[in-house]
């Protein structure tokens, strides 16, 4: 943590632990620069999971989590960044491949973008679906009408 | 049909020997709605896409508008064949979000029927993966100890296959009757049958033939597409969450984690044929001495976890599944996230895939061991 700090001074906002487990808060342009610090230095070999958080009333409305582990520390880091609505992320794909996909998920449902990212398209929704389904003001029950009238044939899949 | 969806492959200009077949969504090699569009030069498969989401459900969404108990059977429908190990994995993440342990005879409980889970996965696996392959007879001894599995959870829970196993804090339901007897007689019939199996397919020149330097990922690749279970420890990695972040009561018993060196199909079944020895080696150790004591501990009736997030994780049969929940402090999940071991394992597909022959593309689907409700969730 410490290390961190040193090395990224300002980028490092804040460093918590919440149910013993570490969380790193970060400058959301510096992800790629920390991200590959982590690896490299820190040895946080693979990336667990990316995903993201929806905060609508607060001012940058997303949390984008990284949860990392270390195979020779047996250890887990969750770095985290703040980001606006139309605020674009760096993508971690050519730090950890397996960021592609959950990159692609994060952008399905969230709306997130995410740069440098080689083929960022929808995941499991389809291509032209409209709509972010994991934000908060995406109501359970809606989806996209237009869509499900003309390729599947009925009013509602309710 | 596009079914709205547009691919890369087929985007991009094709050489003059090369073609673009697709397999599936309806396709029994699938194990699934599982749709791979294939970039073939003759017989080799040059490049290939998966396209995934036919079973989406929206179960993270679905999450945010239920209480912590009532999401609970929502769960065991993401990867269906192993419901006992999603809903420990659940009930364990809301416990640590909560702060709550589950009293030690709950654990051993809880190990016993996960391990026995892990059993009837890793069956199911086999069956439909040597089926796949050609191998015709290894499912109906599959199916017939699967059975006995199941038969085992419909005694204790009434369910079969979705079973809502356990509960937040601990257990609903006592151990029936004979419930050890079942187990110890499981185990004892079982050690001999995997044995069986491998008299069917081991030495069986056609098997070896078919899954033999098929699908390789190196270690170096695994850890890189984060995939994990065993088809990691097929590649070498030793690496077992039960191991590594003891859960449950795994850190009481003892057990081996196999690994193989190749990280090919062959390498990977053995690598499910011993874990299946050595989960009935965790289940006759646990099932010998099941210590008495209260099977619920102290939650309470509404679950109202203080605001703050958890990331826990369990060694699921397809490897790390693991479960992110953020709470506001009222009863339902604010936020929950699941980190689908099938999902990522999926994406190294194309990786295995690469200059493979058609005919080995249903292999490599079979050996990653997927389950598309998982994928798709």
């Amino acid at each position: 943590m410490q290390r961190l700090k040193a090395r990224f001074g300002d980028a490092i906002k804040d460093a918590t632990q919440d149910r013993k487990q570490a969380i790193v808060l970060i400058a959301a342009d510096k992800l790629r620069e920390i991200s590959r610090y982590c690896r490299d230095e820190e040895k946080f070999d693979m990336l667990d999971d990316l995903t993201a958080v929806d905060w609508p009333k607060r001012e940058k409305r997303f949390d984008v989590v990284l949860i990392l582990y270390s195979f020779p520390k047996n250890e887990r880091l969750r770095l985290k960044a703040h980001l606006g609505q139309n605020e674009p992320v760096p993508s971690v794909c050519e730090i950890w491949p397996v960021a592609n996909w959950l990159e692609r998920e994060c952008y399905d449902m969230f709306g997130i973008i995410f740069e440098g990212h080689p083929d960022l398209k929808r995941i499991l929704l389809p291509d032209e679906w409209q709509g972010h389904p994991l934000r908060k003001d995406y109501d359970i029950l809606k989806q996209d009408t237009a869509w499900v009238r003309e390729n599947l044939g009925i009013e509602s899949g309710q | 049909m596009t079914n709205g969806r547009t691919s890369e492959i087929t985007t991009t200009v094709l050489g003059a020997d090369e073609i673009i077949l697709n397999m599936g969504p309806q396709h029994p090699s699938t194990h699934g709605v599982l749709r791979v569009k294939l970039k073939l030069d003759g017989e080799r498969v040059v490049d290939s896409e998966c396209i995934i989401g036919y079973l989406h459900r929206g179960v993270e969404k679905i999450a945010e508008h239920r209480s912590y108990q009532q999401f609970a059977p929502y769960v065991d429908r993401m990867d269906y064949v192993a419901a006992v190990s999603n809903g420990l994995g659940y009930c364990e993440a809301v416990e640590k979000l909560l702060g709550a342990e589950a009293p030690p005879r709950a654990k051993v409980v809880r190990t016993i029927l996960t391990e026995l889970q892990r059993i009837a996965s890793h069956l199911l696996w086999l069956g439909t993966h040597a089926l796949d392959i050609g191998a015709l007879t290894p499912v109906f001894y599959c199916f017939r100890e699967r059975e006995e599995i199941l038969k085992i959870f419909e005694k204790y829970c009434g369910a079969r296959l979705t079973t809502h196993a356990f509960r937040i804090g601990g257990l609903q339901y006592e151990t029936y009757d004979g419930f050890e007897e079942d187990v110890k007689r499981f185990c004892n019939d079982f050690e001999h049958r995997v044995d069986e199996y491998e008299t069917l397919l081991t030495e069986n020149r056609i098997w070896v033939g078919r899954t033999k330097g098929v699908g390789i990922i190196t270690a170096a690749d695994a850890i890189a597409l984060g995939v994990t279970g065993p088809v990691l420890r097929g590649s070498g990695v030793k690496w077992d969450l039960r191991k590594a972040m003891p859960y449950a009561a795994y850190d009481q018993y003892e057990f081996d984690v196999p690994t193989r060196p190749t990280g090919d199909t062959y390498d990977r079944y053995l690598v499910r044929m011993e874990e299946m020895r050595q989960s009935r080696r965790i289940c006759l150790q646990a099932v010998e001495n099941i210590p008495s004591g209260p099977i619920l501990g102290k939650v309470g009736k509404v679950l109202k976890p203080p605001p703050g997030e958890v990331y826990h994780s369990i060694e699921a049969p397809k490897g790390e599944l693991g479960y992110y929940i953020v709470s506001d402090g009222t009863t339902q999940p604010y936020r929950l996230r699941v980190r689908p071991p099938s999902f990522i394992n999926l994406q190294a597909f194309q990786k295995m895939a690469q200059g493979a022959l058609v005919a080995d593309v249903v292999a490599i689907i079979g050996t990653i061991d997927i389950v598309l409700g998982e994928v798709d969730r």
